[in-house]
């Protein structure tokens, strides 16, 4: 089970959760996904120890897929 | 490089050059000459009066302590970086609601998912993670980052989630640790160039500013960098 989530002052929320063989579940996942994006978000996936990449588009295949706000200098 | 693997936030400093260890280098060295340029005239200004005027000795004295002075000042601007910004009991004043006890405890569930089980540990003592990466060993806090780049420089940034959003206020601690640390994950370099430089000096000069609890993480960093080193050999 693939799943997505916020960093939220919860400190994180599920947003959409979804298995590559469930179309009606990766359609939602998209759509929460789009969303998200929308809103400012961006989606980070892990890529292996100390590795992540920035992604644009749903990864249907990612355990795990974060959405984060930006970042900048302070 | 990709452009998937190009921090989207590079977009908003496009005048800033790319960030390298070359360019560490340089900025490294200008920050030295910058330091010596503060204190060889306060300290040669007191010598001067000494000189000339031994009852000048209370105006050679505070020469002596801008000289001094200056380089701490820098120093604790350089361990500012790591304090936690805002804790539970000033997020209220600052804008956003207090932090339950519960999305702290999710919010480093959720860290403590993305390291290991030492960075974890260590963490839990410090509220620091360490991250090694291409450029060196990283220490990422709530609001800023450390990096150890060789075992004689440290390097302070100031970086955080981006204040202008409404929900930056709310998150917390290990969610900011979080967002730096998958931003600095994906590009490295673009880590470092989106953030502003605070400090750049000796390891030591940074440590005796920095809160005694986070300490260890600083030796934590030089080890990991030694060990680093002793396998290249």
């Amino acid at each position: 089970m693939s799943k997505l989530i916020r960093m939220d002052h919860t400190g994180h929320s599920t947003l959409a959760e979804w298995t590559p063989g469930d179309p009606a579940a990766v359609e939602a996942a998209v759509a929460a996904f789009r969303s998200e994006l929308e809103r400012g978000y961006l989606a980070m996936v892990s890529t292996g120890p100390g590795h992540a990449e920035h992604v644009r588009e749903l990864p249907l295949e990612a355990d795990l897929v974060i959405m984060r706000l930006p970042i900048s200098g302070g | 490089m990709a452009s998937a693997d190009v921090l989207p936030e590079l977009a908003g400093v496009h005048w800033r050059r790319r960030v390298d260890a070359g360019q560490l280098r340089l900025r490294g060295r200008l920050w030295t000459l910058t330091m010596v340029a503060h204190i060889v005239p306060f300290a040669g200004a007191a010598t001067l009066l000494m000189m000339l005027q031994p009852l000048a000795l209370p105006v050679a004295l505070v020469c002596l302590a801008h000289a001094w002075i200056i380089p701490e000042l820098y120093a604790q601007r350089g361990a500012n970086v790591l304090r936690p910004r805002i804790d539970p009991r000033s997020r209220a004043a600052a804008g956003g609601p207090p932090s339950p006890a519960a999305a702290e405890g999710r919010s480093v569930g959720l860290l403590g998912d993305l390291v290991g089980h030492e960075a974890r540990e260590l963490h839990a003592r410090t509220g620091l993670v360490l991250e090694p990466g291409r450029l060196g060993v990283w220490l990422v806090g709530e609001a800023g980052a450390v990096l150890l780049h060789g075992p004689r420089r440290v390097f302070c940034y100031c970086v955080k989630v981006d204040p202008r959003r409404p929900q930056a206020a709310e998150l917390p601690s290990g969610d900011r640790i979080a967002h730096l640390l998958l931003a600095l994950r994906s590009d490295e370099a673009g880590f470092a160039t989106v953030a502003n430089l605070a400090f750049a000096g000796a390891p030591w000069r940074l440590r005796r500013r920095m809160r005694a609890e986070m300490r260890p993480a600083l030796q934590g960093a030089r080890a990991a960098l030694a060990s680093r080193s002793s396998r290249a050999r």
